[in-house]
């Protein structure tokens, strides 16, 4: 009996945390689409959440380019590795380990910095203030931060991409002797408009679930400097996976049909 | 004549654990009325229930006669329009300098220009006897003291018809505790706000109460004026505010024995 309780009450909390977050979530997106939106708050969130990811998601980008070429020239020197690196790096970065690493990355960084802010605003009753101040935290607090990571992620996917074929690049030329400009042509020819976008849609996703994963911690943190510590955790850990899960479903989605 | 705030048979539980039992209150208009109960009582839980922070599970709480509980966010904004809140440690917004906190209502909701939002903060601040050298300074940079000043004067610079205090004098030394009584006091009177304090502070509640009600185990179980307060032979209401250890109130989860000569036992 015990064990079922056990099983019961699991079941039970997951529903119930599910249920929670659908609602944050739309409150989020009808705080988004209604009147008044905070443009100078969304500003300061892009400063916060874009550029200051940009070092990251650059060297990660960089280092995951020439790690990749690196591998497929070993892996497939038995094939013709000059013709084959240019455009798995391509791909590869692209498609997925732009976005998917980019937004792991900025997981890491703004998830866990955005549930310590609302955390420590919620523990403060600093939350509670603003909405006897007549206003609404999902509009003032939450709905800023998702425009923001949403906007920002596709752009920071996209430099990724440009630094990690770079990095395939440096690696190519420099290491293995390839040919600088049949290197860059290739790159060209084999790459399509889609294997952009498609890792350009993924990542505004990627963006989405990081911001609403740090304000929804955040926001329902309680229990004081533990609280926080524990929504902070809490929001870096159910982003990365709600990510890498959310890129099986898109990859199955986009490249299925 | 309507009363100002008015809870009836509010109840509130969280899980197992009844907070509010059926409170029952009234706040005449430009009343200062002060709710004194120990930790636990359900004075915060109370005092949500009627900013709207947490529906209650079952009663009616009226603000100027119009029904609140149930209401959505938006149907309360003009509700929420005429109230200004003291929380306990100020809960003033620690991303944003003193004068964008205390004008942060008209910024906000009026659109108020940065000149006139600094002027309003001049004049709130001058209220609660503070410079305008604190504009610019972060919260982070004040004192305990100061960091409650400028709270109220937060609550108190949209002027407001109904103030709310959540411990206002908590970890202050007593020479603030006096500063701040008093400056209440002014606030309020030159307002003409009704007003409602949360404390288990006896010296805000003589400094402040036209009424005080107590509050125990959920439910209101004496209130009176402060002259009555004084006068008073409820054993409950005798026991908080002389800080008796021994009496029918049971302290944090154990029921201490209330019989003559217990200790000696």
């Amino acid at each position: 009996m015990t064990f079922l309780a056990t099983i019961g009450a699991f079941f039970l909390a997951f529903f119930a945390q599910t249920g929670r977050l659908s609602v944050f979530v739309g409150q989020t997106l009808a705080a988004m689409l209604r009147p008044p939106i905070y443009f100078r708050i969304i500003g300061q969130q892009i400063i916060r959440i874009g550029y200051f990811s940009l070092p990251v998601v650059a060297l990660t980008s960089f280092f995951t380019g020439g790690a990749l070429a690196i591998q497929i020239y070993y892996g497939g020197n038995q094939f013709n590795s000059e013709a084959i690196v240019s455009s798995i790096v391509a791909l590869g970065i692209t498609r997925e380990l732009g976005p998917v690493l980019g937004g792991l990355m900025v997981a890491g960084r703004v998830s866990a910095a955005i549930a310590a802010e609302i955390g420590t605003m919620r523990v403060t009753e600093q939350i509670d203030a603003l909405t006897t101040l007549s206003t609404d935290p999902h509009k003032y607090l939450v709905a800023p931060r998702v425009i923001a990571a949403t906007l920002c992620m596709p752009i920071l996917a996209l430099i990724a991409d440009i630094i990690g074929i770079f990095g395939g690049f440096v690696v190519g030329t420099q290491s293995f002797g390839f040919n600088a400009a049949i290197y860059v042509q290739r790159t060209i020819n084999f790459l399509t408009v889609d294997d952009v976008t498609s890792g350009l849609i993924k990542a505004a996703v990627f963006g989405f679930i990081i911001a609403m994963m740090g304000c929804y911690n955040g926001y329902y943190s309680k229990g004081g400097a533990q609280g926080v510590g524990r929504a902070t955790t809490n929001a870096v850990v159910s982003a990365s996976i709600l990510i890498l899960a959310a890129n099986y479903l898109m990859t199955s989605l986009l490249f299925s049909s | 004549m309507t009363a100002k705030i008015a809870l009836s048979d509010v109840h509130k539980s969280f899980g197992p654990k009844d907070v509010l039992r059926g409170v029952n209150l009234e706040v005449e208009t430009g009343q200062s009325i002060v709710v004194i109960g120990g930790s636990g009582s359900g004075k915060s839980v109370m005092l949500k229930s009627i900013l709207g922070l947490l529906t209650p599970d079952k009663g009616s709480i009226k603000i100027d006669g119009r029904e609140t509980v149930g209401l959505a966010r938006r149907g309360r904004a003009d509700i929420d329009h005429q109230i200004g809140m003291l929380f306990q440690n100020g809960a003033l917004f620690d991303s944003l300098p003193v004068w964008k906190n205390v004008a942060f209502r008209a910024i906000q909701n009026d659109g108020m220009d940065e000149a006139g939002a600094r002027d309003l903060a001049v004049d709130a601040l001058k209220q609660v006897e503070l410079g305008p050298e604190l504009l610019d300074l972060s919260p982070a940079s004040l004192s305990g003291g100061m960091h409650k000043r400028v709270g109220l004067a937060r609550a108190i610079a949209s002027k407001p018809e109904i103030i709310f205090f959540d411990e206002p004098t908590t970890g202050l030394d007593p020479i603030m505790t006096d500063v701040i009584n008093h400056l209440i006091r002014d606030c309020v009177q030159e307002l003409g706000a009704t007003t409602m304090t949360i404390t288990h502070d006896m010296t805000s509640v003589r400094a402040i109460a036209d009424k005080t009600a107590l509050l125990y185990k959920g439910e209101i179980i004496w209130q009176g004026s402060t002259e009555a307060l004084e006068a008073s032979d409820d054993p409950f209401l005798n026991q908080f505010i002389n800080g008796l250890a021994h009496g029918p109130i049971e302290v944090e989860g154990q029921q201490l024995d209330t019989t003559p000569n217990a200790e000696a036992v």
